[in-house]
């Protein structure tokens, strides 16, 4: 269990998104990289899309930044923006899952952790999903499937190529069986669009685990990923008990799922945009011709 | 009558089954006509059997679910099928033994068949591997689905697994890309899936071999998005709260006929399948024979446009105004 690992590293302390706490509690002028040290001057580290230019470090950046660094300025296009998420099996643990949901909708603006639209690239239309990794860990509940579904279904009508960034605990365990349903309901959605002959990415970022590397983040004409990007079907906790040996040092990252043919390229956040525009080209994308939507 | 492996909640039978095989003993041994007091005993002990068993908790019933006893994938197969052959291997150098599948007829009709394979004992586990199915095992049902789809046979998959392995090498593999590849392609098959969890269905190990036209699920069977274990120690941080995460989960057959999961509940025996085995191979014979008949005659067209909508239609959400409110950021 994916989720498992990054509670337990939030319980010691360990938070994997280090920098995104570091910049909601220091609000400063400067920051510090939690990769090689180095201070930065804030606006020096967002005007290089929160990479640090001393190691290459990619900070987490939420789905409004990564939709700023996709698609050309206000072309995106929101779509169902009002879906919110239900209770369906009225679940508590130490706390209640409506109480999460109101606190990390407090926290974060959004109804649940993914937006989707269409926007363009270099003028070029792109079906567009951003999972937020703050909602809830990105976990994937009945809202985050139900709107990448509509959104896959409306890239399919429209005959537009789709890219839907992952950032995933993986399924909710809060929405029960529901949440599972939503991997075979979006793989269904993505079948439809592949017998259309479409493109469809999925950009893997740090970290795409479980439920969500069991279904979409796995069924991509063309895999990208993040560099150094955690990518896992199962926890390395779990493995660990299960083999009581130890792991590679750089077991599910992004490298080394590219070194076993799962990903087809590293893309550094700093290239993305000129990559995806390169890439929709050579598979026939062409510019909207009164291209102000 | 020898008992085999009592669960916790069984034991207030043991008194009864006791005291019956002491009469039973007595008749033998001597000339006295106990049939009265044989007969009683015999009423009461079912009749606990049967309060015992529609009282279960989610907790108690993963552990029927999970019962040694319980009838598996090949048990079924051998009760219910002729002309059985179980066809190995994935064409990319494995044969996974906890993922089987072959082909065989029940009544005229030729089948694929599909299921993760538990073992009986920790002999046979240990070359099953807990029924935890490797890439390769992901791979190879995928390879006799796309068969069943060439030569227009009907699947059907029985789902009975923890949950699809966790190690390093079904990690290297693409433990990931192999569940995923058959979530999509399964959509696309143009014959009838009918998918049986028929013990345990552990999370999306068991939705791997689980898209289907119909979803059924044995009376104590159990159908998790995590294990309880695992979701105790994530949310409760304490694995010891196994047993509230079970309820909470909502993993039972009839909760997840509630929420639009699973088409129908076959009823077991009281005591579950492990009890009487033939007769659940009945049921669940029945069950399949019936959504044949009645899958076979859909146009194919039909038949895919209802499995997408099917599965379509899972979830619940809230949706206030306008779904097409079109904001520009």
């Amino acid at each position: 269990m994916s989720l498992f690992d990054w509670f337990a590293d939030r319980r010691k302390g360990q938070f994997v998104g280090k920098v995104t706490q570091e910049t909601e509690e220091s609000d400063g002028l400067w920051g510090k990289c939690p990769e090689c040290g180095q201070v930065v001057y804030r606006k020096d580290l967002i005007a290089n899309a929160s990479v640090c230019s001393n190691c290459g470090f990619h900070n987490r950046i939420n789905s409004e930044e990564r939709i700023a660094l996709i698609a050309d300025k206000n072309s995106f296009n929101s779509i169902d923006r009002d879906l919110s998420p239900t209770d369906p099996l009225g679940f508590k643990d130490r706390r209640a899952y409506a109480d999460r949901l109101r606190e990390s909708q407090a926290n974060t603006g959004l109804k649940d952790g993914v937006v989707t639209g269409i926007c363009q690239v270099e003028e070029m239309p792109l079906a567009l999903a951003v999972m937020d990794f703050r909602f809830m860990g990105g976990s994937m509940g009945s809202v985050v499937g139900e709107k990448i579904t509509r959104l896959v279904e409306r890239a399919t009508k429209e005959k537009i190529p789709l890219l839907i960034v992952c950032a995933s605990g993986g399924a909710r365990m809060q929405e029960g069986m529901l949440s599972l349903m939503q991997m075979a309901k979006i793989s269904g959605a993505l079948e439809r669009h592949k017998e259309a002959e479409l493109l469809y990415m999925p950009l893997l970022t740090h970290p795409t685990t479980g439920g969500v590397t069991a279904s979409f983040a796995m069924l991509g004409d063309l895999i990208l990923a993040e560099p150094k990007a955690l990518i896992g079907f199962a926890g390395r906790r779990v493995i660990e008990q299960t083999l009581r040996e130890k792991l590679p040092d750089n077991f599910q990252t992004a490298e080394y799922l590219q070194q076993h043919g799962f990903v087809d390229t590293i893309v550094p956040r700093t290239n993305l945009k000129k990559t995806l525009a390169s890439l929709m080209r050579m598979h026939g994308s062409r510019q909207i011709k009164n291209s102000k939507r | 009558m020898a008992r085999r492996h009592l669960l916790e909640f069984e034991k207030p039978l043991v008194e009864l089954e006791k005291q019956i095989e002491q009469i039973r003993q007595l008749a033998r041994d001597s000339e006295v006509d106990v049939s009265q007091q044989l007969l009683q005993l015999e009423t009461l002990a079912a009749r606990r059997r049967e309060e015992i068993f529609q009282a279960l908790t989610p907790a108690q019933k993963i552990q029927v679910a999970r019962h040694p006893h319980r009838p598996s994938t090949l048990d079924f197969i051998q009760m219910f099928c002729d002309d059985w052959l179980e066809l190995h291997g994935d064409r990319r150098g494995s044969d996974d033994k906890a993922l089987i599948g072959g082909i065989g007829r029940i009544g005229e009709r030729p089948v694929l068949l599909i299921g993760h394979q538990k073992g009986r004992d920790t002999k046979e586990n240990v070359a099953r591997n807990f029924g935890m199915a490797t890439p390769g095992g992901y791979r190879k049902a995928l390879r006799l689905m796309d068969h069943a789809d060439r030569f227009k046979l009907p699947i059907l998959t029985f789902i009975d697994t923890p949950g699809a392995y966790a190690g390093l090498l079904a990690e290297e593999q693409g433990q990931g890309e192999a569940i995923a590849v058959n979530l999509r392609e399964m959509f696309r098959l143009r014959v009838p899936i009918i998918a049986t969890v028929i013990g345990e269905g552990g999370s999306g190990g068991a939705l791997g071999i689980g898209i289907a036209d119909r979803l059924m699920m044995f009376e104590h069977s159990v159908y998790t998005v995590a294990s309880p274990e695992a979701c105790a120690s994530i949310l409760w941080r304490d694995a010891a709260k196994a047993s509230e995460a079970a309820s909470a989960l909502k993993i039972t057959a009839p909760d997840l006929k509630n929420l639009g999961v699973v088409d129908e509940v076959l009823p077991e025996p009281a005591g579950g399948n492990n009890w009487a085995p033939l007769e659940a191979g009945e049921v669940l014979k029945e069950a399949l024979e019936r959504y044949l008949d009645e899958l076979l005659a859909l146009p194919i067209d039909k038949l895919r446009e209802a499995r997408y909508k099917k599965f379509r239609a899972m979830g619940m959400v809230l949706e206030t105004s306008q779904p097409e409110s079109g904001m520009i950021t």
